[in-house]
């Protein structure tokens, strides 16, 4: 079973989630985490350990310039502005490139062939007994996180329980992270502002066939607008998690409140068992 | 020659602009038949890569100079690459009064 773990606004609570209910699981027959906010991923943060390192490669154009004669059909087809043909030579822009392979295609002399270019890494660790972490990590100035994460999800492969920590917002990344997933956590606060956003990633999950439902964070108990949104949109309410001094006590340094508070670890392993349930409503 | 000045119109006397890649028009003055063409950049709306892509019409119309008020930095390594010298407009208010100050040598180079 793949579940992601999403919020469309940032800040909600994601990592706390994931990481919290990775750890209620690894204790009860394993899990493998699978951090896909590749441009600051931080799960890692919370389970800290030796990890293995694969390259993230990416197909990028090679000219050859004995071929090349300087038409400018690549220039001129590449909307990224990655290809600027001059007139001595052609200027290649790497990081502007986002590896569609057209230019090879509209090169009428064949002089484009395609090379590898590492834009980020997947890393695997094992930081606990019965969970595999596996980080993708997008090198700064790269813009083509969903290939990191499409990458990471693979090495998280399709076995057992695998949970899916998104990237805020409800871009390329939360949609590349939905893709193929059984269901979705969203994570929201009762704020105009998480409220908003939740909006957005529940229409999101719902676009892409995803069944979804809502763990309400930092709840001050008067959470009548969340609630009353999840009733209109019928997602259930799967959690809440207070606005409390203790649970802020132990975020505020690293900790987790399923390992470090009475009670939490058996709530996340409720949570996932209120998702299978819910899975096996909708097969 | 063919210079380059970025513009928020048509013509020689358009307004200057001073963004390169999202200038609403490029007008191109040829220095020695005295005649201004003016192309419309389709890329002002363009999510990314406006600078190399602009670049690329300067290189397409032959531009040798380019007139406007600040570069991005592919834009800049693009402009280099293409060997076309980059001045800033300065006080200058039209394309006209633009091509003039360069030609009188009153324009200062920022690339």
């Amino acid at each position: 079973m793949k579940i992601v773990v999403a919020s469309g606004k940032g800040g909600t609570g994601k990592t706390t989630v994931s990481a919290n209910l990775a750890y209620a699981l690894a204790r009860r027959g394993g899990v493998t985490l699978v951090d896909c906010d590749v441009e600051e991923p931080n799960l890692h943060l919370f389970f800290p350990g030796e990890s293995e390192k694969k390259g993230v490669p990416v197909p990028v154009p090679a000219i050859d310039s004995e071929r090349c004669t300087l038409c400018g059909e690549c220039g001129h087809f590449c909307r990224y502005g990655a290809l600027t043909v001059l007139k001595d030579r052609v200027l290649f822009f790497s990081e502007l490139c986002h590896s569609c392979g057209g230019c090879t295609l509209v090169c009428p002399v064949d002089a484009i062939t395609e090379v590898g270019r590492e834009i980020g890494v997947v890393t695997t660790s094992h930081p606990l007994p019965g969970l595999t972490l596996i980080s993708g990590v997008m090198y700064e100035g790269e813009v083509l996180a969903p290939k990191v994460i499409a990458d990471a999800k693979e090495e998280g492969g399709d076995e057992g329980r695998v949970i899916y920590d998104a990237s805020p917002g409800v871009a390329c990344p939360v949609i590349e992270t939905l893709e193929g997933a059984d269901f979705c956590i969203l994570v929201t606060e009762s704020t105009p502002f998480g409220l908003h956003d939740l909006d957005l990633a529940v229409r999101a999950a719902a676009a892409l066939g995803v069944a979804a439902g809502v763990v309400i964070n930092r709840s001050d108990g008067e959470d009548d607008a969340a609630v009353t949104f999840c009733q209109e949109h019928d997602l259930p309410v799967l959690m809440t998690i207070p606005f409390d001094r203790e649970v802020a006590a132990v975020q505020n340094r690293g900790g987790l409140i399923a390992r470090d508070l009475p009670r939490w670890e058996e709530r996340f392993a409720e949570l996932w068992d209120e998702v299978a349930r819910h899975c096996e409503v909708k097969v | 020659m063919i210079v380059c000045i970025t513009a928020k119109g048509e013509g020689a006397e358009a307004t200057v602009e001073p963004r390169f890649g999202r200038a609403p028009y490029f007008v191109f003055a040829d220095t020695e038949a005295g005649t201004f063409v003016s192309v419309k950049n389709e890329l002002v709306d363009a999510a990314g890569g406006v600078g190399p892509r602009s670049a690329q019409v300067l290189v397409d119309h032959s531009a040798t100079v380019l007139i406007t008020g600040q570069l991005g930095g592919n834009a800049a390594t693009a402009l280099k690459a293409a060997g076309i010298k980059v001045y800033s407009f300065g006080d200058a208010a039209t394309a006209t009064q633009a091509l003039e100050k360069y030609t009188q040598g009153g324009l200062s180079e920022i690339l």
